[in-house]
């Protein structure tokens, strides 16, 4: 029974701590402080990550379609119809998530749970100051907002692999153009924004809970941080199943 | 003036603290002492809300901090200051951020008397050269400074030091102990503080409770501790053989 108590326990907690996080902010100066702080290190520092990936990404797609689904039965714009399919559906808001719960998750983990262990949140409560909001809300509305810009860029620099890619002549530009138009349905790109706001409220949130609740030393902040990271992402694919079927 | 009455606490089967009853007065430094172990910082933990007691009362100046609400608790914790035993400062912050940090959360001045208070309280500790610093540039000692600083800032009636003098040397933890003993004169607080470090007991424990294994085994002052006849107090206070020779000497 201890292999189902154990989760139902820690999803009790994690029900507890946001509780707590989703209350007024004692102060909405510090708050809106600590909230651009956020935006800025969660999403504006995640740019460079994501551009590259999503650039090199959009170029191996574009690779392999022209190298595997292509042939002479198939229509010349087929590569860049799929490749459009794969970045805006799938690529530029889960796969991308997973990426940023290494990043960004850890990140959040790692840093609330030093403050964790170095008394910093112990600090905070005894001056009075709900340490759970004033540290985890500003990074899940911080990171929330700004997802949708990292959808954007993801989306943009996926294309401009693949369009690089036809540069290279492995297929001609107006074909890979042609496609990337070709029965463009524009509820893919909101789907995917739609799907990346609940993995951006994953990633926050889960790491920032991972932190929250360490205890002991150096050892367990760094447990914490790869335990956010293995449950962010085992979330996200699930929740990406559900959302799928939801929103097509 | 806090009052502890009847406290007991206990994590599962295993009792920490044991009917503590005891009296800390304002305008004093009060010592709280026992071996590593022995539930001190237990005891101060639940005196400050950090841990909920299993039984007892903790009256702050006659309010019963274990009966009040969460939001009761929070009003009486801007009254509260505490210096932990690794600082605790912010390390994403300045030095002055730092101290400037209670005022920014709960005072309505404005940002230039709020810097300004912060500073003052930064001059009082020696520090104001170091307010653009971040704490990873300060030695251990500066930190402490910088903690008592923030604790100052909003004029708290209660001072809570955990181990201030751990890990730093006998000349700097003198100078710790004179500013927080000048701090709890000057502005009158009730300190609370738990420490193993001798120096601070003769020097500035003005009233003394020693814990011995979760119960409170000896009370007094600084000049009660070297005549007392309480046999764990004294092998405690006079662990090494040449402070028993000391005493023996001097009694």
């Amino acid at each position: 029974m201890k292999f189902l108590i154990t989760p139902i326990k820690t999803f009790g907690r994690y029900l507890q701590l946001m509780a707590k996080v989703f209350s007024r902010p004692e102060r909405f100066r510090m708050f809106f402080k600590q909230y651009i702080t956020e935006m800025q290190k969660l999403g504006v520092d995640s740019i460079g990550i994501v551009l590259m990936i999503s650039f090199f990404i959009g170029a191996v797609i574009c690779i392999q379609m022209k190298v595997n689904i292509q042939s002479p039965w198939m229509p010349r714009f087929t590569t860049g119809y799929t490749t459009r399919e794969i970045l805006l559906l799938e690529f530029s808001s889960s796969i991308m998530c997973l990426i940023l719960a290494g990043k960004v998750g850890s990140n959040i983990a790692s840093e609330i749970g030093t403050m964790r262990v170095t008394q910093q949140i112990d600090a905070l409560d005894i001056m009075g100051v709900n340490s759970a909001s004033f540290l985890i809300l500003p990074k899940i509305a911080g990171l929330v907002t700004m997802i949708p810009i990292l959808v954007t860029f993801s989306m943009v620099a996926g294309f401009g692999g693949a369009y690089a890619i036809s540069l290279a002549g492995i297929l001609t530009p107006e074909d890979l153009t042609y496609g990337l138009q070709h029965s463009f349905n524009q509820w893919f790109v909101w789907m995917s924004f739609i799907k990346s706001f609940f993995f951006a409220y994953i990633i926050a949130s889960v790491s920032a809970f991972y932190g929250y609740t360490v205890e002991g030393g150096s050892v367990e902040v760094g447990k914490a941080s790869t335990d956010s990271v293995v449950h962010c992402s085992m979330l996200i694919l699930f929740a990406d199943i559900f959302l799928t079927q939801i929103l097509s | 003036m806090i009052e502890i009455q009847s406290l007991y606490k206990s994590f599962e089967d295993r009792e920490v603290l044991k009917d503590i009853n005891t009296i800390f007065k304002e305008g004093q430094t009060n010592l709280i002492i026992g071996q590593s172990g022995s539930g001190k910082t237990v005891l101060m933990k639940c005196i400050v809300g950090l841990f909920e007691p299993n039984q007892g009362k903790i009256l702050y100046d006659g309010r019963d901090f274990v009966a009040m609400n969460k939001k009761e608790k929070a009003l009486l914790r801007r009254e509260m200051g505490m210096i932990f035993q690794s600082a605790a400062l912010f390390d994403s912050m300045t030095v002055l951020e730092n101290v400037m940090f209670p005022l920014d959360m709960f005072s309505s001045m404005n940002l230039v008397d709020r810097k300004r208070r912060a500073q003052q309280c930064l001059d009082r500790v020696n520090l104001i050269d170091a307010q653009e610093k971040f704490p990873n540039e300060l030695s251990g000692g500066m930190q402490k400074r910088v903690a008592i600083a923030r604790a100052i800032a909003l004029n708290p009636k209660y001072l809570f030091c955990d181990e201030p003098n751990s890990g730093l040397d006998p000349k700097t933890s003198l100078v710790i102990d004179a500013l927080i003993h000048d701090i709890t004169v000057e502005f009158n607080m009730t300190t609370i503080m738990n420490t193993h470090d001798m120096n601070s007991v003769m020097g500035i424990g003005d009233s003394i409770i020693f814990i011995k294994e979760g119960h409170q085994e000896w009370t007094g002052d600084k000049t009660q501790v070297a005549t007392s006849d309480n046999q764990a107090l004294t092998d405690f206070i006079f662990a090494s053989n040449l402070l028993k020779k000391a005493r023996q000497a001097f009694v």
